[in-house]
């Protein structure tokens, strides 16, 4: 399925305007100047080493990054994905960059003020969150928690969200009984990479029965040239609690590749709830496809316990490469799993993304909705799996995958795959693909909407079933964001 | 008003408008009627402003600014609406944010102050009377699961919202039963007034029973070959188009 359009007819004015409209500049390109804390480039044990101690580790996770880091030199990159790049060189980059702060900063007084301005020129500062929206931020620039606001407030109901850096000093035992048991450090090349060298993240835990009464935002930013980003996230429901979590990013231009490899685990116990949402921003390169984020994420999520729900809501608009699947794994009796994806490329973007979902436990239940848009001379491919166990009793799945085409010199891929091992399964999916029409476009502009406004518009109608699973303020930033990375792109 | 002189348009080289000269005034309602492929569309397009149509000779002038070099958003935003013949569906967009967003576009560019959300629900509310409307349908997209006559109604909702100087009605009337058409008719009769223009493109005349023309011109190949009053409508009723076309053919 390739509707790539080899005919070179000459563009119509239409779009022109989608080329122009794509054609903007990325409006958070912007360097902060912070001194940085480096360690020599490269990668060897010493390097795993320094950075555990580094962080003042306890030896049990000194020792499962040095398992992890030999692992690792056995895996090769995986060249299954509709991909294309050069060939990241992992001993030219730098593992371990965080801002010169002696101390961790008790309040926002104390965080560096270029710090805060960076996050004003992204439009979320700090303060009118913690004053206004009520969310409590764990900020992380390059890869060391800067500033963590609300946390007593948290404390009082039990909840922990901190830096995973804290975490691990702090609850070690939470850390170690939870850490890697959904994606093992083993896993996959990217993932056990980010296991060997992760140097900082979010940690949540939800204590039993508790509904942690607001939502938890990370707010993600690459800031030092050639630094791998090992971002590593770690969010544990207790029995019958709740939490949404937030994770939004934006990163300043840089002409070379920046390699970024997550790692996202969330479990759900017995009647619990997660609800996971992403804004993914990062640079995507300029317009003839030079430079921007490689991004290969890990996401998973354990529906541990019986009726737990865990819930994936991504809006993907930046990075040079999307390599991400966010996924479920089914195991407890009656659990649910969805996925809500909006996946946008533009010039010379490439995004392979979508879901896994397993379904172990009986009664089981998935949902997928995956809109992919793709403008410019970009690619998009939806990659989805549904795996039903021979012990999962009538489970069911619902997919559906829709592409949406702005101009005709970008491609949309559909990839499904199915792995049915019990005869009680009910899996449906759907796949749509449509085109911006001229039409539509023409009869916005015919009610006084410019041609800008007009493909925003239909953009996010059509994405809106996934925008509205956002929280409210996330969905206003999503669909703003959707209209930049669609500036100049109507073509 | 509207100032049409010897307008020559082509589609992909083939001429479809062949010197077409048309004059209207504040306050006056124009019926254009004419067989199938008489270019009558190919003017509503035109004067909207979409693509595909090379203008090859002449000029339209609104309100004294040059129509033809204006992109179709300012000529919207000038108080030109086309009433389309066949509405177009926009999924996943709310049809009551998108016609506010389309009147504060319009507000803007006049220099008025953009409604908020409650003045312009109040003044939906009572445009929708016009129409007779019911309220479920602003809650739904834009003209999605809309029935033929529910989609005429829109177009004639938004207009009354927008409030237009000139609006060019594309064939209203057709697929409209005769409750539909009374209602779409009686919202434009409600709406007329001594500052605004009518362009009613028609094929039957039985819209102009309920929309009462002060003009009634012939298309025919391009030209409009008989003007008159509402007594030419019912004349071309009683004895069809032949006897024009034959007459214009003969030169005399």
């Amino acid at each position: 399925m390739n509707p790539v359009n080899d005919e070179n007819s000459t563009m119509s004015d239409e779009q022109q305007t989608i080329q122009n409209i794509t054609d903007q500049d990325y409006k958070y390109g912007f360097v902060t100047d912070i001194e940085m804390d480096e360690f020599p480039q490269g990668l060897n044990e010493d390097i795993v080493r320094m950075i555990s101690a580094k962080k003042e580790e306890p030896e049990f996770m000194t020792n499962w990054r040095l398992k992890a880091y030999r692992q690792w030199r056995k895996l090769k990159e995986p060249k299954w994905p509709k991909l294309e790049y050069d060939e990241v060189e992992y001993d030219e980059l730098y593992y371990y960059a965080a801002p010169k702060t002696k101390d961790a900063p008790k309040s926002l007084d104390e965080v560096d003020p270029e710090l805060l301005e960076t996050f004003d020129k992204l439009g979320v500062p700090l303060e009118e969150r913690e004053l206004l929206a009520g969310v409590a931020v764990d900020a992380v620039i390059d890869s060391v928690s800067v500033a963590t606001t609300f946390k007593d407030k948290l404390g009082e109901l039990g909840i922990i969200f901190c830096p995973i850096s804290e975490a691990i000093k702090e609850h070690p035992e939470l850390v170690k009984k939870y850490l890697g048991t959904v994606v093992p450090y083993t896993d996959n090349f990217y993932a056990t990479l980010n296991s060997a060298v992760f140097s900082d993240g979010s940690f949540v835990y939800i204590p039993p029965g508790v509904r942690c009464p607001m939502e938890l935002s990370s707010y993600f930013r690459i800031n030092a040239s050639k630094t791998g980003q090992f971002e590593r996230t770690l969010i544990i429901a207790d029995k019958g609690s709740y939490v949404s979590y937030l994770e939004g990013c934006t990163a300043p231009m840089r002409d070379e590749n920046q390699l970024h490899a997550a790692v996202v685990e969330l479990i759900a116990l017995e009647d619990a709830e997660i609800k996971y949402s992403t804004v993914q921003n990062w640079y995507a390169g300029n317009k003839e496809g030079v430079g921007g984020i490689f991004n290969f994420v890990t996401k998973r999520g354990l529906c541990a316990g019986a009726r737990s729900k865990i819930s994936w809501t991504q809006v993907e608009t930046g990075s040079a490469i999307t390599w991400k699947y966010p996924s479920c794994v089914l195991k407890g009796d009656n659990s649910v799993g969805e996925f809500y994806s909006v996946a946008l490329t533009n010039n010379y973007q490439q995004a392979d993304t979508g879901t896994k979902m397993i379904h172990l436990g009986k009664n089981t239940r998935s949902l997928i909705i995956s809109k992919g848009i793709s403008a410019g001379k970009s690619n998009n491919a939806y990659r989805g799996l549904v795996k039903v166990n021979n012990k999962a009793e009538n489970a069911r799945n619902y997919s559906q995958c829709d592409s949406l085409l702005i101009g005709d010199q970008c491609g949309a891929h559909t990839y499904p795959y199915l792995e049915i091992e019990n005869p009680t399964a009910q899996v449906e999916h759907e796949a749509t693909t449509s085109k911006v029409s001229e039409d539509q476009i023409f009869y916005l502009n015919q009610r006084g909407i410019s041609t800008e406004d007009a493909v925003g518009m239909i953009v996010s109608g059509y994405a809106r079933e996934v925008f509205q699973q956002l929280p409210m303020e996330f969905a206003v930033e999503a669909q703003a964001l959707m209209s930049v990375s669609l500036e100049g792109s109507v073509g | 008003m509207l100032s049409i002189k010897d307008l020559q348009v082509s589609v992909e080289g083939k001429p479809i408008l062949k010197g077409l000269n048309l004059e209207v005034k504040p306050g006056e309602i124009h019926a254009i009627m004419g067989p199938n492929g008489s270019g009558k569309s190919t003017l509503a397009h035109v004067l909207s402003g979409r693509e595909g149509y090379s203008v090859d000779a002449g000029t339209a002038a609104y309100k004294n600014l040059d129509l033809l070099d204006m992109a179709p958003e300012i000529r919207a935003r000038e108080g030109m609406f086309l009433a389309f013949q066949y509405p177009i569906e926009i999924p996943g967009v709310n049809n009551t944010s998108f016609l506010k967003k389309a009147l504060n576009e319009i507000r803007k560019h006049r220099g008025d102050e953009e409604l908020d959300a409650i003045d312009f629900l109040s003044l939906i509310k009572k445009q929708m009377k016009l129409v007779e409307m019911k309220e479920d349908l602003l809650k739904r997209p834009v003209n999605q699961g809309f029935s033929g006559g529910e989609k005429k109604r829109n177009e004639i909702l938004q207009m009354a919202v927008l409030n237009p100087t000139l609006a060019i009605l594309d064939e209203t009337d057709s697929g409209l039963d005769i409750d539909a058409l009374r209602i779409v008719a009686g919202g434009v009769n409600k709406l007329r007034s001594e500052d605004n223009a009518f362009v009613v493109i028609t094929h039957y005349q039985r819209l102009l029973d309920y929309i009462v023309p002060d003009f009634v011109h012939v298309l025919s190949d391009g030209k409009i070959i008989k003007s008159g009053t509402k007594d030419l409508a019912l004349e071309l009723e009683e004895r069809g188009y032949d006897w024009l076309l034959e007459k214009a053919e003969s030169p005399s």
